[in-house]
């Protein structure tokens, strides 16, 4: 309740304009622009990482080198964008002081930023029941919790220390989800991922905290390019949460960072994920460029994984949050709601690969699209042949404020088991007038009343956060929206 | 409390009302009748500030202030509500949120703290019991799949909540059964005090019976042709509006 309250409050700050377009001045190590097979070494030195690592990342590096020359960039997302100069770039940048015992070794104004972020890290966390390991630009440098998760054997790190601490587990997963060739931005990531979190849960262990990583990009120009790698063992069970903000910037900054899931025998895991990015101004200008690979994979019988995502933020997002169902009986669930306002591009949805026997799948869309911006849901359902009584149940509602926006729905649907069931069905609306003077002559403002229609419509996707997280998700809604109509 | 003077109203360019003057004092009720198309929902949407009813002429004071220059949510929150005659469906949205809001709205402007959730529900059921409403209704969105009976009952508990000054009913019998028609006149009546006062649109003298008004208005193409006392409406109710019009014209 205490740690509701907290949070309610701390969002509360949310009104106006973006708030945090504010940049902490902390100085931070900077590797010179540019990609090469050296920028590669660099990092990899740089993180102390084994052979292994350094080569697995040379070899992304090559297939990027090859897919950039043959195709560039994918072209296929109803994206547009002046094509991004890979060489124009940072790919490293880390705060100085790194590997910090307590919160006390933590620079202060790095502190500060958390603080005016709402970020709840001193006891906060703790009343909102939530371990963070927060990532700050490339590094992670607080990592709190450990002790507790580690005596029921759960491993919550930094994805470098669990290259150096954990090479057995990291060499079994990492890219067996996203493969190290699945999609121009994932090999990127694999080249030159900095860091991000790594989440193991032993067999039959409940995880008894929401995990809770906030990624923030920070310096000029650098790439962010985060890599979490997430493993629910047998029977196992974990809720994560990943929400982030970003401070006001005049250049466009990439962010490609993948996320591998893995669910083994009965095992479940929730991937939350609030995206509050920065969108750029009314023209676009200045907005994080998102292109994200999140793909999970039901590996074991009856084991779960569900995505909730509420997008209110970047100038461009490209995420496809995915489940392969290879177990029999095993669940994918997709909830996500995306906003997209003024020139905010959103091309995002989901892929449900059906294998395992009598698979299930749900996909809930809501996108939201006002001023000039441009929604589109991208959702592919297949049914592998193996697939006997697979099912899957679609759902994609757009809701319109104003009429110089576009929401637009592209379900892919292949089907190779007869016995499969699969179900779609999409609608679009548009906030009335008669719905906005209902709520005014009942004494809402028109940014509340508009709030109120669009959480309302959205609903399905929101019950199904953690608590907290709604309540931030709510007011995000009304935020980004502001001004959208009137 | 209520003073319209000489009010001039056009829809999409086209004048509705044309010249309405009509003086509420504290503590009354004005019924207006008047044949479909006559003007009374136009009266009532330019009285709450609707967007594209553009008063063209004349004013509209309330407790000596205009209200041509507030939006429709400032009105609201100085005291004029108005009971819908189509209540708006909101999906997704559940009754109670919603009507939380709009307490809290119309406090804040008051200068009140905020009710808490409690105290909320407590009202609100307490208000419910008295207008026989059964309590998942605030569970529910918004209007949403209400039958036509359980909207206009969904306004006259909104309207119960908000404890307006004004409170203009447009039509809030049509669609209530015989017994509902009571239950929902005796919440209306409930809220009658020397501060409040209603105006209330009706087609039926029926309602008149349970909510008795000081002064029955008959409007016609937008304009008031004829004023009387509450035997207005049974006169009305006997001999429709045609001498009426024909008198006035
Ligand atoms: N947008 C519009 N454009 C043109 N005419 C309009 C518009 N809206 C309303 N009108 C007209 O204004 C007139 C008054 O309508 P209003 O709804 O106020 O009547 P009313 O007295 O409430 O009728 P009823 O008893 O049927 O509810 C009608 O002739 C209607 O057709
Ligand atoms: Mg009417």
């Amino acid at each position: 309740m205490a740690a509701n309250a907290q949070t309610i409050e701390t969002v509360e700050g949310l009104a106006g304009e973006y708030k945090y377009g504010f940049v902490t001045d902390i100085e931070s190590e900077l590797l010179p622009k540019g990609l090469s097979e050296d920028t590669v070494r660099f990092i990899s030195a740089k993180k102390g990482e084994p052979q292994w690592m350094l080569d697995w990342r040379l070899r992304a590096y090559k297939s990027w080198l090859r897919m950039a020359k043959e195709k560039g960039e994918p072209g296929w997302a109803k994206v547009s964008y002046p094509e991004i100069d890979f060489q124009d770039i940072h790919y490293y940048s880390a705060p100085k002081k790194k590997t910090l015992k307590s919160l006390d070794e933590v620079d202060p104004e790095l502190l500060a930023t958390y603080e005016k972020l709402g970020i709840p890290l001193k006891e906060r966390e703790i009343l909102a029941g939530v371990a963070v390991d927060a990532v700050f630009d490339s590094v992670s440098v607080a990592t709190t919790f450990k002790g507790k998760l580690k005596d029921m054997g759960i491993i919550f790190c930094s994805m470098s220390e669990a290259v150096r601490e954990h090479p057995e587990l990291v060499q079994k997963y990492l890219g067996s989800v996203v493969p190290v060739t699945d999609n121009f931005y994932a090999t990127l990531n694999s080249a030159v991922f900095s860091d991000g979190s790594f989440v193991y849960i032993p067999p039959g262990v409940r995880c008894p905290m929401e995990l809770s990583t906030y990624f923030r990009i920070n310096e000029a120009k650098t790439g962010q390019f985060e890599r979490t790698l997430l493993i629910c063992d047998k029977g196992a069970y974990v809720s994560y949460l990943e929400g982030c903000t970003a401070p006001m910037r005049d250049d466009n900054q990439l962010h490609a960072a993948v996320v591998e899931l893995v669910a083994m025998e009965d095992a479940e895991i929730r991937y939350a994920t609030v995206q509050n990015w920065y969108p750029g101004d009314k023209n676009g200008k200045g907005g994080i460029y998102n292109f994200v690979t999140k793909r999970g994979a039901c590996r074991g019988a009856r084991s779960k994984i569900s995505w909730t995502q509420v997008e209110t933020g970047s100038a461009i997002t490209w995420k496809y949050p995915s489940v392969i169902l290879q177990g029999d009986d095993s669940v994918g669930e997709f909830y996500s709601v995306a906003v997209a306002n003024n020139a905010q591009q959103a091309d995002t949805g989901t892929k449900m690969i059906h294998m395992g026997k009598n698979s299930k799948s749900t996909i809930i869309s809501k996108g939201i699209s006002a001023g000039r911006a441009q929604n589109t849901y991208r959702g592919l359902v297949r049914v592998m042949p193996g697939a006997a009584g697979a099912r899957n149940y679609s759902q994609c509602d757009s809701l319109l404020i104003g009429d110089r926006c576009g929401g637009h729905t592209v379900p892919y649907i292949e089907v190779k088991n007869r016995s499969a069931k699969v179900e779609h069905e999409a609608t679009t609306s548009r906030i009335s007038d008669d719905q906005l003077f209902y709520c005014r002559q009942r004494g809402l403002s028109e940014e509340d009343a508009v709030s109120t229609i669009v959480n309302g419509f959205c609903k399905e996707v929101l019950q199904k956060l953690p608590m907290e997280f709604a309540v931030e998700a709510q007011k995000l809604l009304g935020v980004s929206l502001e001004g959208s109509v009137g | 409390m209520l003073e319209i003077k000489n009010l001039h109203a056009t829809v999409d360019g086209k004048e509705i009302l044309r010249g309405i003057d009509l003086t509420i004092k504290p503590g009354e009720v004005h019924a207006i009748m008047g044949p479909n198309g006559s003007g009374k929902s136009t009266l009532s949407y330019v009285l709450a500030g609707r967007d594209g009813y553009e008063v063209t002429e004349g004013d509209i004071l309330f407790n000596g202030q205009s209200l041509l220059n507030l939006e429709p949510e400032e009105r609201a929150r100085e005291g004029v509500f108005l009971a819908f005659q189509y209540p708006v469906e909101i999906p997704g949205v559940a009754n109670a949120t919603f009507l939380r809001s709009a307490v809290n709205a119309v406090r804040k402007h008051r200068g009140l703290a905020d009710m808490d959730a409690m105290t909320f529900l407590k009202t609100a059921k307490a208000k419910m019991k008295q207008l026989q409403m059964d309590e998942k209704f605030l569970q529910r969105a918004v209007n949403q799949g209400f039958s036509g009976g359980e909207k206009k009952r969904n306004e006259v508990f909104q309207m119960a909540m908000l404890e307006p000054k004004l409170a203009i009913l447009d039509e809030t019998d049509s669609g209530l059964d015989i017994d509902a028609l009571k239950i929902v006149a005796e919440g209306v009546n409930a809220l009658r005090s020397p501060e409040r006062s209603a105006m209330v649109i009706t087609h039926y003298q029926r309602l008149l019976d349970y909510i008795v008004p000081d002064v029955v208005h008959v409007l016609s193409k937008g304009r008031i042709i004829k004023t009387g006392g509450k035997d207005l409406a049974l006169e009305l109710e006997a001999k429709g509006y045609a001498d009426i019009i024909a008198d006035a014209a």
